[in-house]
């Protein structure tokens, strides 16, 4: 958005669903996907009186693997703190967050342009539950309650639309990819507050913010900021002010509308959590968790520099599951074309919107992908071939197969055998119904030689391998 | 305390108790009797002993749980009309740890609702009576509890002591009282006031009892991340020093009832004759004690009361319209009406002060200041403790007061807490004590009523504060 006449300046808070077995302050499942509402409470989340909170370490785990993923500071000691406010989602009249000692400090989010966005930091906090709206009543459903999140607050290094998507999807990946979250957005999994301002380029200040609240996809954060920019920059262009208030977005108009200005805003009344001890976490306890983050976006993208073009990287990367294949395929096999042609055959053929059921299914193992790679490379398939014995190996019935087993049963292997195929190729030439097409090529018509490579291919069934076809023709034909 | 055995029935400990809480029903001491089920219990228990089966160390003792315990057994109501209809699936651990010693509970206790008070007046069930005087408040909040022991309804009684709530009624009605170290015994299932301070503890006739109840009850629960570990069952009597302390501010206090003073100097003379030291002490900052509390504690209570709303359990407003503010969501008054007409006045007040007190511009100014002055404290105790084993202390400046007479002037009210919470705040053990009475010939009392003192302690050193009291009572 160089070209434009305000600059914009964007930093966003995310909300990240911790997948930890039970829930943040008690022991009840924190998995309610497809359960009854109100299934998945315990008395403390419902918060009967006498009920204290008992914080579940495994969320203080992934936190740190969280930290980890955005090479990110763990603080030693944090602290809880009670963030006050009525509503039915609440059942304790307050939330859980950690307002003045967060549990990750300072860190970053390199995005695939090479441009970093700093982390101011990251605090664990419970979620709320959910709110069904009818004509004269409301239901409450609590079984999000207490759901361990993960707010990421972002400094505000983001200038354009554009990058606060990148941003928002490579925080994604991360997080995906460092096993912290299901990252299932569809269903809440994560969640961003983007907060936008405008300045004219040569003013110091920054310009009044608004923040337009729980956006829950790369799309949606891309279209807003595009909508704030110029909704806010119509109102100064008119000498207006941007009044400083949390917005909220609509897919379906495309637009954000005020929901609450700063004048209106909530004290939450904050207060330390006195049901907590402060969180004392020793060197050790940090560095072994800090270590278990797996490889991320940034690791894949230079073990496969060599390999693979970056954009299909960038494709692969948003399906962790695809790159794991990959990198195992690259253990299984250093050759540098095998890993591209399974890469291009994950972007071009698995991705391709026809196949895009097959991403339910489980994935071919590295031996069989390499094994169809090699196969590919050594001409006993062609690349239609390949393809299909590709899409087959998804089907049940063809799971327990190799590459080679599937492609013969397929009956799809290709005939290099050059005495064979010189055979099918002398039949070919024998028959009357090539002749013409034998004398126009010897009279310099070289394009015939596709009609008699044809001719060759059907003779063989398709079996024939047809540049070697095609070779052998030359020789014979001079 | 009396326990069951082959001579002595459970069944007839429970019966002596229910017919003693029928005896003394005008003095409103109980919000609820558990006859049944507690007769059921005490048949149990006698069929094991007759049978030579194994029975708890409480076998048969029939108790009373204050009505802050959440309990299976009959509502949980804290004496607060929001609570009124609250079913708990769920009995404190506290209860539950006495249950399994066999103990039995036949009643719950009056306080004031959700234990906000020093007197018992601010129940929604009406004000319990002291037990030497009908016309005098049995302390608070949890007077039920002290009255139940001091008339002999029960063995023992369980109360929460979150700025002299255990205290303070010990000593107005004459028995003995513990509040435990911070963290001693596991808060999982109390209704919380002011977490930070709030103790689980109790009332007994003797100091020995105290330290059978306090050897049951103790120790970590992973329910309560801020329980300790068990050191009550692993510490034994030691007195390094046999030095006692006794604190200057408050011994000098011109506000001190000369009735407590001249029982004050005489547990000080039988101290000097048993050969302990006397150690005057200078705490300056217990100057600013009532006032830290007074912000703490409110602001935990305003927080702590949030979550009774009306949406999911226990009293619901029916008023739902209101013509008089048209922009009132019903959701709105929903929330306000339920907690108009659900909280006491005294809540109330803690609630605004509370919430007055975090709000946004005022936490630095009122709360963090009130933090500050609080670790202060800690520090002056702990000074103190490096020269004296135990403090010796008034509990509060005055005897058992007139029902009625402090209702209305809630600051004369707090300041009875002037020489309670200091302890409260810095997370120590205190013991209270019966120390006599007022004197036949005082003419403000028409009968004689209760003096009580504590003993304070360094954290942990629960189990010297209460062989210390049994030797001076």
């Amino acid at each position: 958005m160089s070209d434009k006449k305000y600059q914009i300046t964007i930093g966003i808070e995310t909300h990240v669903q911790l997948k930890t077995k039970t829930k943040l302050f008690s022991e009840v499942d924190n998995d309610a996907r497809g359960k009854e509402p109100n299934s998945c409470v315990s008395p403390v989340d419902y918060a009967l009186p006498g009920m204290l909170p008992r914080l579940n370490e495994d969320a203080v785990k992934l936190a740190i693997r969280a930290g980890s993923a955005m090479n990110a500071k763990i603080n030693s000691r944090s602290r809880f703190d009670r963030k006050h406010y009525f509503y039915p989602d609440s059942p304790k009249g307050y939330q859980i967050t950690q307002f003045f000692s967060p549990i990750i400090g300072e860190g970053s989010i390199t995005l695939p342009s090479g441009k970093k966005i700093r982390i101011e930091h990251a605090h664990l906090e419970g979620d709320a539950g959910k709110l069904s709206h009818f004509d004269s009543y409301s239901l409450v459903d609590l079984n999000r309650v207490d759901t361990p999140l993960l707010e990421i607050v972002s400094m505000p290094d983001i200038s354009s639309a554009e990058e606060a998507r990148d941003y928002c999807k490579e925080l994604w990946r991360n997080m995906v990819y460092a096993g912290v979250t299901n990252g299932d957005l569809y269903n809440g999994n994560m969640r961003f507050d983007v907060n936008i301002s405008l300045k004219k380029p040569e003013d110091k200040a920054l310009g009044t913010r608004a923040e337009i609240k729980n956006l829950n996809s790369f799309r949606s954060v891309e279209r807003a900021v595009e909508y704030e920019y110029s909704r806010q920059s119509k109102l100064l262009d008119n000498g207006e002010k941007v009044i400083q208030e949390t917005r909220g977005w609509s897919d379906a108009t495309g637009k954000t509308t005020s929901q609450r200005s700063k004048e209106n805003a909530q004290d939450y009344r904050y207060m330390p959590e006195p049901d907590l001890a402060p969180l004392n976490l020793s060197e050790d306890f940090i560095k072994t968790e800090y270590e278990k983050c797996p490889e991320l976006p940034e690791d894949y993208r230079k073990r496969f520099k060599n390999s693979v073009s970056s954009d299909t990287i960038e494709i692969i990367l948003d399906y962790p599951e695809l790159a794991r294949r990959l990198a195992e395929v690259e253990e299984n096999n250093s050759n540098e074309d095998t890993v591209n042609y399974i890469a291009n055959l994950f972007s071009s053929v698995l991705l391709a919107e026809e196949n895009s059921s097959l991403l339910n299914d489980p994935l071919p193992d590295a031996l069989k992908l390499s094994e169809l790679a090699e196969m590919k490379a050594k001409n006993e398939l062609s690349s239609t071939s390949a393809k299909e014995v590709f899409l087959k190996m998804f089907e049940e019935k063809h799971l327990g197969k190799s590459a080679r087993i599937l492609a013969k049963e397929l009956n799809l292997i290709q005939e290099n055998d050059s005495s064979a195929l010189e055979k099918i190729v002398e039949t070919v030439l024998l028959n009357p119904s090539t002749k013409k097409a034998q004398e126009d090529y010897r009279s310099g018509q070289e394009k015939v030689l596709g009609f008699l490579v044809g001719q060759v291919m059907k003779e063989s069934k398709g079996k024939a391998n047809p540049s070697a076809v095609s070779e052998i023709l030359k020789k014979k034909l001079k | 305390m009396k326990v069951a055995n082959k001579s002595t029935s459970a069944v007839s400990l429970v019966k002596s108790a229910l017919e003693k809480i029928e005896k003394y029903k005008d003095k409103n001491i109980f919000t609820f009797i558990n006859q049944e089920n507690a007769l059921k219990k005490a048949e149990e228990i006698d069929k094991k002993i007759r049978n030579g089966e194994q029975v708890g160390r409480l076998a048969g003792v029939p108790y009373a749980l204050k009505d802050n315990f959440l309990s299976t057994e009959g509502e949980t109501t804290a004496s607060a009309k929001i609570l009124t209809g609250l079913n708990s699936p769920i009995n404190s651990t506290c209860a539950e740890k006495l249950e399994k010693e066999g103990a039995i509970m036949v009643a719950r206790t009056n306080l004031d609702a959700f234990a906000h008070g020093s007197s018992t007046e601010n129940s929604f069930f009406g004000p319990t009576k002291n037990a030497y005087d009908d016309s005098r408040v049995a302390g608070g909040s949890s007077g039920g509890s002290a009255v139940a022991v001091a008339l002999d309804c029960v063995e023992f009684a369980t109360g929460t002591d979150t700025g002299g709530s255990i205290r303070q009624p010990a000593s107005f009605n004459g028995v003995f009282g513990i509040k435990p170290t911070y963290g001693t015994i596991s808060r999982y299932g109390v209704v919380a006031m002011a977490s930070s301070t709030d103790v689980v503890g109790f009332f007994s006739k003797s100091a020995s009892d105290l330290d059978l109840l306090m050897s049951i009850a103790s120790g970590r629960d992973s329910k309560d991340q801020t329980s300790l570990p068990d050191f009550y069952g692993t510490s034994d009597f030691s007195l390094e020093k046999k030095k006692i302390g006794l604190i200057k501010e408050f011994v000098e206090s011109p506000a001190l009832n000369p009735e407590i003073k001249s029982a004050f100097d005489e547990k000080v003379s039988l101290f000097k004759s048993k050969g302990y030291e006397i150690v005057e002490l200078s705490l300056p900052a217990l100057e600013y004690a009532l006032a830290a509390y007074y912000i703490i504690q409110p602001a935990e209570v305003a927080s702590n009361l949030s979550r009774y709303d009306g949406i999911r359990y226990a009293y619901r407003t029916k008023n739902l319209k209101d013509e008089s503010s048209p922009e009132k969501s019903p959701l709105d008054l929903l929330f306000s009406n339920t907690r108009s007409e659900g909280f006491m006045r005294e809540n109330k007040r803690r609630i605004m002060i509370g919430n007055f007190v975090l709000s946004s511009g005022f936490y630095d100014a009122y709360f963090l200041k009130a933090a500050k002055a609080r670790t202060l404290i800690i520090k002056e105790f702990e000074k103190a403790f490096e020269k004296v084993d135990a403090i010796l202390s008034p509990v509060a400046p005055n005897p058992a007061f007139k029902l009625g007479e402090k209702v209305d002037d809630p600051v004369s009210m707090y300041l009875e807490d002037v020489m309670s919470v200091p302890v409260n705040l810095a997370g120590l053990p205190a013991v209270a004590f019966p120390a006599g009475f007022t004197s036949e010939n005082n003419k403000d009392y028409k009968t004689p009523v209760p003096l009580g003192l504590q003993l304070i302690g360094p954290r942990r050193s629960d189990k010297n504060l209460i062989a210390l009291a049994g030797e001076i009572v």
